[in-house]
């Protein structure tokens, strides 16, 4: 094997990685900071995709479909939060998660029934087509412009988690809700942001990924699974984990797909049972935090 | 009761006794032949409703009502109305067989007629088989017409992997073409490669590669790099459904068609629909039916404006077609019977003779394979395209003969 094609297998493995980023982003935000596992994020992914799609047909930009759906998807979270989840709080763990399972299955419906169950086509925009000459081999200019989204998003996650009053605020929600409430901190509107906030993210990634992959109301499914494979081996609830584990991932989908393509999806959960074993709690996950 | 004599209100003529009697006696004895003569036909059709193959399966449901329809207006079967009981088999064989059964244990269905997709269709076979039930198959398989699944009571009315690949490849495949293949891993994909590597071999095509993904897969854009190291002339794409749109759509975003042909097996009318012409444009790949058969073809005229009347104006498609072919073959093959015994249909099934969509069609003896014409299609560019349906240009239409077939021998068939 030349070694050409491995840099480019190798290329390939993290731009995946960056989709898959970005895929488990709002699953580990929202986990982290509420502790709630969100089994509808796939179908909030795929509404992402379709609210993309409706806002570019109407508007006849991608950039607005890129802008306005994320925000709009993320206000229905908002809405889900305050409506649906809120009154769960105080009961077991169990609840929440049992809620947004069914409202995963009333999402896909909802879609179906708005949108048909065929498959719609979803261009990436003109000036964002082809293919680029990297040196080792050619890649979609789609794909670098959807790696360079993910790198800003991350960064922008980052500073406003750890260099802003807000993310203070935020991590100590996280940490112990009682005592900031005790402080005076309005902890119920916090945790409505962040759940806004996680959803937003999800439905960004359902919009970045539509031209790649078609839109389609089953599209979320294998996303959830995915999401919960990489946040399970970065560690529940840890951005960098997410990070770390995504590009993991991607990398080993991609080499194994170079000696054993139809190994390629179990290779992430043969990677997840692994961690599972060595380090229950993932790569960067706190010991106790979604064991 | 109307010769009454002697005006006693309980006396009962003797001829009035015995009709009463003989009917009471039918009524017990023969429950079965009694209810018969007033009885619907019933034709269970198990097909994918939810999952990747969706679009596919709604289209054969509606093609399959059509059918159902034409012949009900026509008088039914023996006078007696047809009525098809659709059951989602959310493509997956545990639930299709568990469907097919309920069929035939709880709703008495006389024929079953569908599945979408060859693992499902071989375990709809399974149950069938088993309880002598006939069965119309409309997708495609191999493995059906050999010996070992063979089931006197299936007619196999869709196209089969030798027949499809052996067609494009004749198209497309020349001496010393190199043939790469992206194959999706399970039986309608592994059947699709053997089906092309046969026909590479008989042409004189060198097979460089072949790469296999796991079925349903949303990202293929690991596999690119390995695909263009391959160096291939053509690459044969061997997936169903949505699967197909997504590979062509990333090899497309990969370029690899700037560098090579890229041809499948099933050139897919809803999933060419569901992307941007552009990313299908100069894909070449077999079909069943394709609309624009209408030019050529009287039966498919009728079929198409039957099909607009019935669902405004719309067009029927590939796999469409299938459930309008298979289930009116089967119907009449019952009208050619004169009812709903199976081996008379059996019977009737084997010695049918039939135009009913795209010319002249009959299921071979040994194996109840259809023998029929064979599409190969171009993609066409929007450039191209006189209208949204104008989609595909008829490449080739090989018309049906015992020939495009594995031989009953090779099959495993006594001869």
């Amino acid at each position: 094997m030349d070694l050409e094609l491995f840099l480019m297998q190798l290329f390939s493995g993290l731009a995946l990685g960056a989709i898959l980023v970005m895929v488990a982003l709002g699953l580990t935000i929202i986990f982290g900071m509420l502790g709630i596992v969100n089994f509808a994020h796939g179908a909030l992914f795929m509404v992402g995709a379709y609210a993309g799609l409706w806002v570019a047909s109407l508007t006849g930009s991608f950039w607005w479909a890129l802008l306005i759906a994320p925000i709009a998807v993320g206000a229905f979270g908002m809405l889900v939060e305050r409506v649906l989840i809120r009154p769960l709080y105080k009961r077991t763990p169990d609840d929440p998660l049992l809620l947004t399972f069914g409202l995963g299955y009333v999402l896909v419906e909802a879609v179906r029934i708005t949108f048909g169950t065929d498959g719609i086509p979803f261009s990436a925009p003109e000036s964002l087509q082809g293919v680029v000459d990297l040196g080792i081999g050619y890649f979609p200019l789609y794909r670098l412009f959807v790696l360079g989204v993910v790198a800003v998003i991350l960064v922008l996650l980052w500073v406003a988690l750890e260099k802003t009053r807000f993310g203070l605020v935020v991590r100590a929600g996280a940490r112990d809700p009682l005592i900031m409430r005790v402080l005076g901190v309005d902890v119920s509107r916090l945790w409505l942001l962040v759940f806004g906030l996680g959803v937003g993210l999800t439905a960004l990634g359902g919009v970045l990924a539509a031209p790649m992959r078609n839109v389609s109301p089953e599209m979320g499914t294998l996303v959830l699974a995915e999401a919960f494979v990489v946040t399970v081996i970065g560690g529940m609830g840890s951005l960098l984990g997410a990070v770390v584990a995504g590009l993991l991932v991607g990398v080993a989908v991609s080499m194994t797909a170079l000696f054993a393509p139809e190994m390629a999806t179990i290779v992430m959960f043969g990677l997840m049972a692994l961690i599972l074993l060595v380090r229950p709690q993932g790569l960067f996950g706190r010991p106790g935090v979604g064991a | 009761m109307t010769d009454r004599k002697d005006g006693l209100t309980f006396s009962v003529s003797r001829r009035t006794l015995l009709a009463g009697m003989g009917a009471g006696i039918g009524v017990l004895a023969m429950p079965a032949i009694v209810r018969a003569q007033a009885e619907t036909v019933r034709i269970g059709f198990p097909t994918p409703l939810t999952g990747p193959f969706g679009a596919e399966a709604k289209d054969q449901v509606r093609s399959a009502e059509l059918a159902v329809k034409l012949i009900n207006d026509k008088g039914g079967i023996a006078g007696r109305q047809v009525e098809l009981l659709v059951r989602d088999d959310k493509l997956n064989a545990g639930e299709a067989a568990t469907r097919t059964l309920e069929l035939i244990e709880k709703d008495k269905v006389h024929a079953v007629v569908g599945a979408l997709s060859s693992a499902v269709q071989l375990a709809v076979n399974e149950v069938t088989r088993a309880r002598n039930m006939l069965y119309v198959s409309i997708s495609q398989s191999d493995t059906i017409n050999e010996v070992k699944d063979f089931s006197r009571y299936t007619f196999h009315e869709a196209l089969n992997p030798h027949m499809t690949t052996a067609a494009v490849a004749k198209a497309t495949f020349k001496k010393g073409s190199k043939v790469a293949f992206l194959v999706a891993d399970y039986a309608y994909g592994h059947e699709m490669l053997r089906g092309f590597k046969r026909a590479a071999a008989a042409i004189g095509a060198e097979v460089v590669g072949e790469i296999l993904h796991p079925f349903g897969a949303p990202d293929y854009s690991t596999l690119m790099p390995r695909i263009r190291s391959m160096k291939p002339d053509i690459l044969a794409i061997c997936n169903f459904g949505r699967d197909q749109a997504n590979a062509i759509k990333q090899a497309n975003d990969f370029g690899l068609k700037k560098q090579m042909q890229i041809v499948v097996p099933v050139l897919l009318h809803n999933q060419r629909i569901a992307v941007a012409p552009d990313v299908f444009e100069g894909v070449v790949g077999g079909a069943n039916y394709y609309w624009e058969l209408e030019n050529s073809v009287p039966t498919a005229k009728a079929f198409n404006d039957a099909f607009r009347k019935m669902y405004g104006g719309a067009i029927p498609t590939d796999y469409g077609a299938y459930g309008f072919t298979g289930v009116t073959a089967l119907l009449l093959g019952m009208q050619k019977a004169g009812g709903t015994d199976t081996d008379k249909v059996i019977a009737a099934l084997q010695e049918l003779k039939y135009d009913v969509a795209k010319g002249p069609q009959y299921f071979r003896k040994c194996d109840h394979q259809a023998v029929q014409s064979v599409l190969v299609l171009r993609s066409k560019a929007k450039a191209d395209m006189k209208g949204a349906d104008d989609l595909f240009e008829i490449v080739a239409n090989d018309p049906g003969s015992e020939d495009m077939l594995r031989s009953c021998a090779e099959l495993g068939f006594p001869t």
